[in-house]
């Protein structure tokens, strides 16, 4: 088994009270097809849509991150999966994709030497 | 129909009201706005960490930081609610008078005062039952859109409309006031019999588009039934016949999805419990002087509820109460039902007679109802040449697939017994 992280790009906003609750229920389905099946490490968490961006000692601290909306990373989760191909088909049960967002899947580093 | 199905929708019009008591009424849409920052927060946090255990604190809280950010940095922009200008002025009692509003006990009473705000006579009926699904329902521009079979745009530019008239109209309306209060009743009650009305015999075609509008009226006469000065004999029999009506929801679709008129539904699948229901209220409407059109309409639905069948439907009862009604609030519509109940109660040529005498027939045209049911009348007479007629009229203004193909089964019937006719 390894470990990938799940990046959540972009999605739309500004759904209506019952949009909402319809793709919340989307997201507890699929975490919980994910948590029955093993794969399900940590939830992770959402990040928030604003920061900061440091480029160099002296220079000055900037507002970021400046990349559009829709590439955003408005979250993660930790995945446990026996391949990156696996772990890729798995991300394609997340609602983000109904939403015009995207998985970004990235292997964890394997430390072990 | 469980609650926490529609939770967030559900929190949004009690949140939308507490918001805007203390935000007041012209600032509406901060109050919108801030509502609708709390979920999505909500949405954000709870996908990936699943939905807390108190829900509604959870968005209360968030609404609530959220409101006092706000309030602090608008606070010499804006004025707010009078009532709270000089509680907003300081750190301490600006937290607090946030605190109050959204105190569990008033929750009832915010929602009331907007609904009963939303239902002014400045507004035309269409537009206040846009107002209160929206700003006390909770429902979305696309959901309203959805259950009035009507463009995104158009609603939304009715419902802008709609809320420019209510944020002009002063402070939020005052429940306190006993006389303006029972002047302002009748009104909200026709909105929510209308929502009512279009979840029941509306043109959308999507069935759960049009349970949730039926229940989603049930639960706010409910909000009326449970306040001391709304909960008159009227609000029981509306809530008596929302009740009676419904329970006859789940029969209006046949197995293969196609329409089912009264006449053929399995009432086996009527949900008794909301018979009951409706029966303890209109039990409990049946005080004091006045008979409402609520109360008469609700005892119809009765009389349906405790036939076996069509056979076995006391139609006798059901001509005398929709003569009531045409005496309480006459309507080709009332009409036209009381013909059916005539064709029932004395056969199809009386029925059809009855109808003749409708006044104002043009009236009728659109109606598609009006055409089948001269249709069904003339098929029962022996007529299929006049009943094809009828029924062909009816499908070409069918509202839905569902209806048009309800209609052409119909017109097919005809033509069958037609044949049959001619050898």
């Amino acid at each position: 088994m390894a470990e990938f992280l799940y990046l959540y790009r972009g999605g739309q906003r500004g759904w209506t009270p019952e949009e909402s609750q319809q793709i919340m229920q989307r997201w507890m389905n699929w975490f919980k097809e994910l948590g029955a099946s093993g794969n399900l490490k940590d939830g992770g968490q959402p990040l928030e849509p604003e920061g900061k961006i440091v480029r160099d000692k002296s220079g000055p601290v900037t507002d970021g991150p400046y990349a559009e909306a829709k590439d955003l990373v408005g979250g993660y989760t930790l995945i446990e999966a026996p391949s990156l191909d696996r772990a890729a088909e798995l991300a394609k049960g997340c609602p983000i994709l109904e939403r015009q967002g995207l998985v970004e899947v990235r292997p964890i580093m394997k430390l072990d030497m | 129909m469980e609650p926490s199905d529609h939770l967030f929708r559900h929190e949004a019009g009690r949140m939308v009201a507490a918001l805007t008591r203390v935000f007041g009424l012209h600032n509406l849409e901060l109050a919108e706005d801030v509502v609708q920052d709390a979920f999505c927060r909500a949405l954000e946090v709870w996908k990936l960490r699943g939905i807390p255990e108190n829900p509604s604190a959870w968005l209360t809280t968030t609404a609530k930081r959220r409101a006092i950010d706000v309030l602090r940095r608008e606070r010499t922009a804006r004025t707010f609610a009078p009532e709270y200008g000089r509680l907003l002025q300081t750190e301490w009692t600006l937290a607090n008078a946030v605190q109050e509003v959204f105190d569990w006990t008033d929750v009832r009473d915010d929602r009331l005062r907007m609904m009963f705000s939303c239902c002014c006579v400045d507004q035309p009926e269409a537009a206040q039952v846009m107002l209160v699904l929206s700003l006390v329902g909770g429902f979305g521009v696309r959901e309203i859109a959805a259950a009035f079979v009507s463009s995104l745009t158009a609603v939304e530019k009715r419902l802008n409309r709609a809320k420019h008239t209510l944020k002009d109209s002063g402070p939020l309306f005052d429940i306190a006031d006993a006389d303006d209060f029972a002047a302002r009743l009748p009104s909200v009650q026709r909105a929510l019999y209308l929502i009512f009305s279009e979840g029941y015999h509306g043109a959308s075609a999507q069935a759960a588009v049009r349970a949730d509008l039926c229940y989603e009226a049930i639960r706010l006469t409910r909000l009326l039934a449970n306040h001391r000065l709304a909960a008159t004999p009227s609000t029981h029999a509306l809530l008596a016949l929302m009740y009676l009506d419904a329970a006859r929801l789940p029969s209006r679709l046949d197995a293969s999805g196609n329409l089912t008129s009264l006449f053929d539904q399995d009432r086996s699948r009527w949900n008794g419990r909301m018979i009951e229901e409706g029966r303890e209220w209109l039990e409990r409407s049946a005080t004091g002087q006045q008979m409402s059109r609520y109360h008469v309409e609700a005892a119809i639905a009765d009389v349906h509820s405790r036939a076996p069948n069509v056979d076995e439907t006391d139609w006798c009862a059901i001509v005398a109460l929709y003569d009531t009604l045409m005496t309480i609030d006459p309507s080709p519509i009332v009409a036209l039902n009381r013909a059916i109940a005539i064709a029932q109660r004395d056969g199809p040529a009386k029925g059809l007679a009855a109808i003749e005498a409708i006044g104002e027939p043009k009236r009728l045209d659109a109606y598609p109802f009006y055409h089948a049911a001269r249709g069904e009348l003339e098929l029962r007479r022996g007529d299929p040449v006049a009943a094809r007629a009828h029924f062909e009229a009816a499908m070409s203004l069918a509202r839905n697939s569902e209806e048009r193909r309800f209609y052409s089964r119909r017109v097919r019937q005809s033509c069958v017994t037609l044949s049959g006719v001619g050898g």
